[in-house]
């Protein structure tokens, strides 16, 4: 079922999304992505340029975040515009339970195009990973 | 080394057709952990509007990826790939993504600026149909630390 413009208005809440990530979700998106930098299952290279462990891909957090807003509308063809700002690693440990995902969302704009614009805020063990996330989806 | 500005504007070559395969949308899905049908089952996609299966949001990331390489691989350009992360992603879709597209993907400089010691490059990459339908607009803004 699609969402309809009459349905939305600006603060209008998105239901809250909670997702897990664990290295085994890091190699299957290295493999569909074609993203194989080392960075995201390497735990010896990762920490020799400096980072805090294996973290996820920037694009696996951006491809779960915009989960949130395709469930929300019940059409991923809606999405005429996302963009995301990476501001913090997402660390995944060497464990079975992995990192923690939490993703809410806000419409902060409705146009009488149909276009909705959703804010959305992305933490992981309480703090903000993505900064400046948005998606415009085109509403009827 | 600072990045040159005079490389605003510079285009590459269009890509080989990458042709999207029904599979390789439910994989990336599968990925994401996305059960959604509408990126599997071309009956759902129907029902919702689309011809065949559509990709997700993100997917065309996987078409930029290849072809804003030809931007960090230009010796001209000269960014040091060692010291890169991944700064902004940002998708304009002009439509879904869907199976059986056959696109084409052409990667231009849009912008370089030099912050606090950092080089920050933003490729843009604009992936259309062979016949020059515009599907999606991919910008990536890749970050350099300490180069600049």
């Amino acid at each position: 079922m699609t969402l309809r413009l009459a349905d939305v208005e600006v603060g209008t809440e998105l239901p809250e999304q909670v997702s897990r990530v664990t290295r085994a979700d890091l190699v299957r998106y290295a493999g569909a992505s074609g993203d194989l930098n080392v960075i995201h299952w390497n735990e010896r290279v990762a920490r020799e340029v400096g980072l805090p462990g294996v973290i996820a891909h920037g694009m696996l957090t951006a491809g779960i975040a915009v989960r949130a807003v395709t469930r929300w509308v019940g059409d991923p063809g809606a999405v005429v515009d996302y963009q995301v700002r990476f501001s913090r690693p997402v660390v995944v440990p060497d464990d079975d339970t992995g990192a923690e995902l939490t993703v809410r969302g806000r419409v902060a704009q409705v146009g009488e195009d149909g276009r909705v614009r959703v804010d959305l805020t992305v933490t992981s063990g309480g703090e903000k990973v993505l900064s400046l996330a948005r998606a415009v989806v085109a509403l009827g | 080394m600072a990045l040159d500005a005079g490389l605003v504007g510079r285009s590459y070559p269009p890509s080989a057709v990458y042709e999207v395969g029904r599979e390789k949308i439910a994989e990336f899905a599968t990925a994401l952990g996305d059960p959604d049908p509408v990126y599997r089952d071309p009956a759902a996609a129907r029902a919702a509007g689309h011809p065949d299966v559509i990709a997700p949001p993100t997917f065309a990331i996987v078409l930029s990826l290849g072809a804003g390489n030809v931007v960090v691989e230009d010796p001209e350009v000269g960014i040091d790939y060692s010291r890169v992360v991944h700064g902004e992603q940002r998708f304009t879709h002009h439509r879904p993504v869907r199976a059986g597209d056959r696109l084409v993907a052409t990667a231009t400089i849009d912008a370089v600026r030099s912050v606090a010691g950092n080089d920050m490059l933003t490729t843009r990459v604009d992936l259309a149909t062979e016949d020059g339908e515009p599907v999606c607009t991919t910008r990536s803004m890749l970050v350099a630390r300490g180069t600049a």
